[in-house]
C-alpha cells in the first residue's frame, strides 16, 4: 500500500481534530503523520496528513473527510506537483572524536547544529521524508539519544491553490 | 432575553411544535422557560425512547423530530436512539443539558462528554459555549439535519449558558457553512452515460432504498419504472417506496428478503441502485456477483458510492427525486419482455408459502400479517420492531397507496416500534389527522424493551395499535443459534418469565386481547381497529415458527 499526503482546510473550531482522528480510528484507516496549524485566516486551520492506503480506501478517506461539516476542503499533495517537507530534531551522542564527523555529515544534508553540549549535539534537518530518512541512517551509528519529527507538511507548486468555495 | 427562553423561541422559529424529553438538573432553566413556550412537551418514561419517538414523528410528518435530555445519564441514554437515526438517515435534533462551563472536564455530578460520545453517529454536533451563538447554532442544526442526506444533530448546552441574559437577540435566517454544500442535481454527463447503460441492458433491475422515501421520490420512481418497464426490488428500508400491488414490483432483497427477489437480483445484468447503501444486509442474499453485473449508483451521499461495492460503473451523486425525473425524460430500453417473462417464471417457481405448518399450532404469523394487510385500513403506518416480528411485518404486510412501513433497518434496534409509533401518533393527533392508523408490531422481547412507553400512550390516549407476537423466546437469535450450531443449541434466548400482558395493559387502562389462532387474531384485530385509542393484541406463536 502506498503513502499519500492529504492537505485539508478545516474550521478552527472545538472538536475538529477529534472528529478527524475519530473518523480514522473508527473506520480503521492508518495515519502515518498529522500536522495542524492555524492559517492566515484565524477561523481556518490547515491539516496535513500522510496516510497509508490503497486507491479505494484513499477515495473513501477523502469522501468521509469531506462529509465532516467542519472540513472545508480536501486535496491530495502529489509528489510531482507539491512541495512536501518535514522537520526533525535529533539529539545525537558526540564526543571530541566524533563531533566534527557529525557536523560534516550534517553539512552534506544541510542540517544545522542547534545545540552543542559536551556529550551531545542537537541537529535540525528539514526535507522530504526520504531525505530525512537518509540522514537518520547516516547519523544513527553515532547513537541517537532523542528524536522527534514534526510530520509532513506541504503546499502545491505554482498556480494550483487550495481554494474555499464561499 | 434569558438564553433558556431564546432556545425555545429559536425552536419555535424552526417550526417545532412537539418535543420528546425528560428533565433534570442541567435543564432547570430550559424547563422553567418551557412554561411560556407554545411547544408541547411529551414526557418520555426513559430517555432511551425519546430519539425513537422523535424519529417516528419525523418519519410520519416528513419533517424533523426533536428530543431533549439532561446531562450525564440522561444524555447517554439517548445514544442508541441517535445512532439508530444516524444509520437510517432520519432528521433529528437532540438537545442535551450540560454541567456549567467551568465544571466541564472536572467529572462533575452528572457530567458526561456527550459531544465526544456521539460524534461517530451524529451528522454534526455542537457544544454551546457562547449564548450569543444560540440562534446561529440552532438554525444550522436544523439545516444540517434536514438537508442533503438527513441525520441527527446534537446540541449540548451547559446550564449556565441557559441562564445568561442576552441583550441583543439576533435571529439568524441564512446559513453559510463553507464545508457543507450538498449536491442535489445529478451530473448531466453521468446521466447520459447511465441512459446508455440502461439502453443496452437486457436484464435491468431497480434496487430502491430508504433514500427514495427520504427524498419524497415515490412518484418519480413509479414514473421511471413504468416508463422504462424496469422491475423494482426494494431493500428493507426501501419498503413502501414502490406499490406492492404493481406488476413491476419484485419484492424485498437481502439476507432476510424473499428468495425470489434475490434470484431476480442475481440474474440481472444491470442494477440501478437508488438511495441505498448496498449494505451487507441488502446484498447478503443471493444477489449475485457485482464483478459481472453493471452498477449505476444514485445517492446524495458521495461517500456511499464505492464504499460497499468497489466497482461502481456509473456513480451519480444527487437527490433521487431529481435524478430519477432526469432519467425518466429520456430513458429508452431494449425490449424487456423476455426478462419480465423470466421474472414471472422465477416468481411462479418460488412462491411464498403461507400454509399452516402441520406440526405447529397457535397463530401463523406470516398468514396473520398477510391477512392483516387485507383488513387494515387503506391508510396505515406499520412500525416493525426488530427480530422475527420485523421480518414477518416487512415481508408479508402489503404496502401500497398511502401505506407506510418504518423500522430500524440499519441498527436493528429492539424496542423501536412502540416509541416510533408514539412519535407518529403524536404528530397525527396534533395535526388533527384522524384518517391514518398506526400499528406497532413487536415480539415479546422487543415489547419488554419498550414497555415503559405504555405510560406515554396512556397519558396522551395515543391510538397506537400494538401487536405482540409472543413466542416466549428471542426468536431471531434463537433461529440463528439453531441454524449456526444445530438443534437445541439454544442459549439465553428463552424469555424465562412470561409476563401476563393482559393484566399489564389493564394497569395502564389499555384494552388487551389475546389470540391463540390466526382467525381469532384477525377477528380481534378488527375489534382493535374499531376501538378508539390504544389497544394491544397478543398473538401466541409457536417458538418453532421461524421466518422462512
Amino acid at each position: 500500500m502506498e503513502k499519500h499526503c492529504l492537505s485539508l482546510l478545516v474550521e478552527n473550531n472545538f472538536g475538529v481534530l477529534s472528529r478527524i482522528s475519530g473518523l480514522f480510528a473508527r473506520r480503521g484507516y492508518n495515519i502515518d503523520s498529522l500536522t495542524v496549524g492555524v492559517t492566515d485566516d484565524e477561523r481556518v486551520s490547515r491539516i496535513t496528513m500522510v496516510v497509508t492506503a490503497d486507491e479505494a480506501t484513499l477515495e473513501q478517506i477523502k469522501k468521509q473527510l469531506n462529509k465532516l461539516i467542519n472540513v472545508i476542503k480536501v486535496i491530495e499533495l502529489k509528489p510531482e506537483d507539491a512541495i512536501r517537507r518535514e522537520l526533525v530534531f535529533i539529539k545525537v551522542r558526540a564526543n571530541d572524536q566524533t563531533r566534527s564527523q557529525i557536523v560534516e555529515i550534517s553539512n552534506l544534508f544541510r542540517a544545522s547544529v542547534v545545540d552543542v553540549a559536551k556529550e551531545s549535539l542537537v541537529l535540525e534537518v528539514t526535507g522530504s521524508m526520504s531525505k530525512v530518512n537518509a540522514f537518520i541512517n547516516m547519523i544513527s551509528p553515532y547513537g541517537i539519544l532523542e528524536f522527534v519529527r514534526s510530520g509532513v507538511t506541504g503546499l502545491q507548486r505554482g498556480k494550483n491553490m487550495i481554494a474555499i468555495n464561499e | 432575553m434569558l438564553a433558556a427562553k431564546l432556545i425555545w423561541k429559536c425552536l419555535e422559529k424552526e417550526g417545532v411544535t412537539t418535543i420528546f424529553g425528560y428533565p433534570g438538573g442541567a435543564l432547570l432553566p430550559m424547563y422553567e422557560a418551557l412554561r411560556s413556550s407554545s411547544i408541547k412537551h411529551v414526557l418520555v418514561r426513559n430517555e432511551q425512547s425519546a430519539p425513537h419517538m422523535a424519529s417516528g414523528y419525523a418519519r410520519e410528518s416528513c419533517s424533523v423530530g426533536v428530543c431533549l435530555a439532561t446531562s450525564g445519564p440522561g444524555a447517554t441514554n439517548l445514544i442508541t436512539g441517535i445512532a439508530t437515526a444516524f444509520l437510517d438517515s432520519i432528521p433529528l435534533v437532540a438537545i442535551t443539558g450540560q454541567v456549567n462551563r467551568d465544571l466541564i472536564g472536572t467529572d462533575a455530578f452528572q457530567e458526561a462528554d456527550i459531544f465526544g460520545a456521539t460524534t461517530p453517529f451524529t451528522k454534526h454536533s455542537y457544544l454551546v459555549k457562547d449564548p450569543e451563538e444560540l440562534p446561529r447554532i440552532i438554525h444550522e442544526a436544523f439545516h444540517i439535519a434536514t438537508t442533503g442526506r438527513p441525520g441527527p444533530v446534537l446540541i449540548d448546552i451547559p446550564r449556565d449558558v441557559q441562564n445568561e441574559n442576552i441583550r441583543n437577540v439576533k435571529y439568524v435566517d441564512a446559513v453559510n457553512i463553507r464545508g457543507y454544500k450538498p449536491t442535489y442535481e445529478g451530473h448531466t454527463g453521468q446521466i447520459k452515460r447511465a441512459l446508455r447503460k440502461i439502453k443496452s441492458a437486457k436484464r435491468p433491475v431497480i434496487y430502491a432504498g430508504g433514500g427514495v422515501r427520504l427524498s419524497h421520490a415515490r412518484p418519480e420512481l413509479l414514473a421511471f419504472a413504468e416508463r422504462a418497464k424496469i422491475p423494482v426490488i426494494t431493500t428493507m428500508m426501501g419498503i413502501s417506496c414502490f406499490p406492492e400491488n404493481h406488476p413491476l414490483y419484485c419484492g424485498v432483497v437481502g439476507s432476510h428478503g424473499f428468495h425470489y427477489s434475490n434470484l431476480i437480483m442475481a440474474e440481472s445484468d444491470l442494477c440501478i441502485c437508488v438511495g441505498a447503501r448496498m449494505s451487507d444486509r441488502g446484498t447478503g442474499g443471493y444477489t449475485g456477483d457485482f464483478d459481472t453485473k453493471q452498477l449505476i449508483h444514485i445517492d446524495i451521499d458521495p461517500a456511499e458510492i464505492g464504499k460497499n461495492i468497489n466497482n461502481t460503473n456509473i456513480p451519480i451523486v444527487g437527490d433521487a427525486k431529481r435524478v430519477l425525473s432526469d432519467l425518466t425524460e429520456k430513458v429508452i430500453t431494449k425490449d424487456l419482455k423476455p426478462w419480465l417473462k423470466r421474472i414471472d417464471k422465477i416468481k411462479a417457481d418460488n412462491p411464498v408459502i403461507y400454509d399452516d405448518p402441520s406440526e405447529l399450532s397457535l397463530v401463523n404469523p406470516k398468514r396473520f400479517v398477510r391477512d392483516l394487510s387485507e383488513i387494515a385500513p387503506e391508510e396505515t403506518t406499520l412500525f416493525g420492531d426488530v427480530g422475527l416480528n420485523q421480518i414477518w411485518a416487512a415481508l408479508h404486510f402489503k404496502i401500497y397507496g398511502e401505506r407506510k412501513f418504518f423500522t430500524s433497518g440499519g441498527m436493528g434496534t429492539m424496542g423501536y416500534a412502540i416509541p416510533g409509533a408514539v412519535g407518529a401518533t403524536t404528530y397525527l393527533s396534533d395535526a388533527d389527522i384522524h384518517s391514518r392508523t398506526v400499528i406497532a408490531m413487536c415480539g415479546d422481547g422487543s415489547f419488554q424493551m419498550a414497555m415503559a412507553d405504555l405510560g406515554v400512550i396512556a397519558a396522551h390516549n395515543l391510538p397506537v395499535k400494538i401487536i405482540v407476537m409472543n413466542n416466549t423466546k428471542l426468536g431471531m437469535v434463537r433461529q440463528l443459534q439453531h441454524d449456526v450450531y444445530g438443534k437445541n443449541h439454544y442459549s439465553g434466548t428463552d424469555i424465562d418469565f412470561n409476563v401476563d400482558l393482559m393484566r399489564l395493559v389493564t394497569a395502564y387502562g389499555i384494552p388487551g386481547y389475546r389470540a391463540a389462532t390466526t382467525e381469532e387474531a384477525l377477528d380481534m384485530m378488527k375489534t382493535c381497529f374499531d376501538t378508539p385509542g390504544p389497544t394491544l393484541l397478543e398473538c401466541l406463536v409457536d417458538p418453532d415458527f421461524m421466518y422462512i
